[in-house]
């Protein structure tokens, strides 16, 4: 099955479940091509821990194409491994060294439980974004394309803002596990186009206060956020983002922006 | 829980007053190096015991005073209350560590600034506990004499500079023809003892290290808090931060002991 040359050591963070204390075991991974993905690497090294008959690593993958924002895990002291702008599973194994030692974490916050070993919950996420990350709009017949017209930098930068794919690398990589990062680029999306007017007051205090009920950490402008973000997302989100929240509490007429409760 | 409450009960709004408060105890630090710079003038402490007093008793600057003790202790309590808040969001740590790229000074503010509480409190003691004794008793532990100067209005030369022997006086100025008379406390004295002492001196510039790097990244920090985003201003935000709060403003003060430690 694997036919490469390279041999490592890892260490893995295995854990039952959120209830259980978890422990770090040191697994081999040998013939290892450094043309494989991370995430390959793990399949073949979970290959080999089954036909031993114990329990695979879990981890969490799905489109290995680095959009979906599925896979996560924290190698050797970073989110999504060593390299730049990129997920774990387009990580590839050139990146490390012949009998390097790679420490695999899962993501740490008390917002993201541990579900196994390196999969985390990050379901936190999602109700931050159904506290608000939507645009309601009345169905309909379908409008005509560039109805309403969006200058170019406004709809780049925008769309910048929603390629996050929600992956938690920020607040993984923020040393306050805070979600800052991702609720701003949410909050940013929406929050500068056209469409997004009507609740925009409104949705950046909704979600927030979702982000704050969650239990993630204070930023600090620290920036390791940004450095990890696989999507480059900035932390000019962040300045938007308080903007928007300040403008709505203390500027603007309470009735214009109420939450919804 | 009423708006007030929710909005700095809130993650957003508990930033806000560490940023409001950081950054104006950044303007009491332009205050008080401009004042502290009389010390370089070879006056016998004339000027900086004149501006002493001014600082003290000058009602308008006793209002914002307070209003500045105030804010070093809401930075400080607020800062601690974060910490803690941000200790428990990640209750297991890395065994890794953390290897992001990221700004070094704000990933060490909270020590950076432990060390300039301990610095304030020290610093505080040391000269503005001791300004404001008003005990003349014989026993009295902290006592700063009196000084007299005398001032020749017309040519503004120092005529003369004489310690008052021990005993009450109240500061006072006066003019008797050309000439001006100050009777202040001399604290211009406190500050050439103290700065006698390497050890004193060398906490004092370790102090203003730690003050350099708090600066560089709180002050433009802060802005990112309040949500300032343009990006005209953003880089000069940024250069003030760099070159006015986290150079030019801790190299003049350390200059202070420095100067005095080798010039005595």
């Amino acid at each position: 099955m694997s036919n490469g040359n390279m041999n490592l050591t890892l260490k893995v963070w295995r854990q039952q479940d959120s209830k259980t204390a978890g422990k770090f075991v040191t697994y081999k991974a040998e013939h290892i091509s450094p043309d494989m993905s991370f995430l390959e690497m793990l399949d073949v090294v979970n290959e080999s821990i089954m036909l031993k008959g114990e329990e695979p690593i879990y981890f969490d993958h799905d489109c290995r194409e680095g959009i979906c924002g599925m896979c996560s895990l924290y190698i050797n002291g970073r989110p999504h491994g060593p390299k730049r702008a990129i997920t774990t599973c387009q990580l590839h194994m050139r990146s490390f060294k012949d009998g390097q030692t790679i420490t695999i974490e899962p993501w740490r916050a008390a917002a993201f439980p541990v579900i196994k070993d390196l999969a985390v919950d990050r379901s936190a996420f999602d109700r931050i974004q159904q506290a608000g990350g939507y645009i309601s709009i009345n169905t309909g017949g379908v409008p005509d394309a560039n109805e309403i017209p969006i200058p170019k930098v406004i709809a780049d930068e925008a769309f910048n803002s929603a390629t996050c794919i929600g992956c938690g690398a920020c607040v993984a990589a923020c040393k306050n596990a805070s979600a800052m990062l991702f609720v701003s680029a949410k909050v940013s999306q929406l929050g500068m186009l056209p469409q997004g007017q009507t609740e925009r007051y409104s949705r950046v205090q909704s979600m927030v206060a979702q982000m704050d009920e969650e239990g993630f950490g204070n930023c600090t402008n620290t920036g390791a956020c940004e450095a990890e973000c696989p999507k480059e997302i900035t932390l000019t989100n962040i300045a938007r983002m308080n903007n928007d929240f300040f403008s709505a509490k203390f500027f603007r007429e309470a009735h214009a922006n109420d939450i919804a409760e | 829980m009423s708006e007030f409450k929710q909005t700095f009960n809130s993650s957003l709004g508990k930033k806000l007053i560490m940023a409001l408060t950081g950054l104006f105890l950044c303007t009491f630090l332009i205050v008080h190096l401009s004042g502290n710079l009389s010390l370089f003038n070879h006056d016998h402490g004339y000027a900086f015991n004149a501006y002493a007093n001014f600082m003290t008793h000058f009602p308008p600057i006793r209002v914002v005073s307070y209003l500045l003790y105030l804010s070093i202790i809401v930075h400080s309590v607020y800062a601690l209350i974060l910490t803690i808040n941000n200790r428990k969001a990640r209750p297991v740590s890395y065994a890794s560590g953390n290897d992001s790229p990221q700004s070094w000074s704000a990933k060490n503010m909270g020590i950076l600034g432990s060390i300039l509480l301990v610095f304030i409190v020290i610093h505080m003691k040391d000269f503005w506990f001791k300004y404001h004794q008003e005990d003349f008793s014989e026993n009295a532990e902290y006592v700063i004499p009196y000084k007299e100067y005398k001032k020749d209005l017309v040519s503004g030369e120092l005529l003369s500079a004489r310690d008052l022997p021990p005993g009450k006086y109240n500061y006072a100025v006066f003019t008797e023809g050309n000439v001006e008379t100050m009777i202040a406390k001399d604290l211009y004295q406190t500050v050439e003892i103290a700065f006698k002492q390497w050890w004193y001196v060398l906490f004092y510039v370790v102090a203003l290290g730690a003050l350099s790097f708090h600066l560089l990244h709180g002050f433009q920090s802060s802005f990112r808090t309040l949500g300032w985003v343009h990006r005209r201003y953003n880089g000069i935000i940024y250069q003030i931060g760099v070159w006015l709060f986290a150079i030019i403003i801790p190299l003049g003060f350390a200059a202070m002991p420095v100067v005095y430690y080798l010039t005595r």
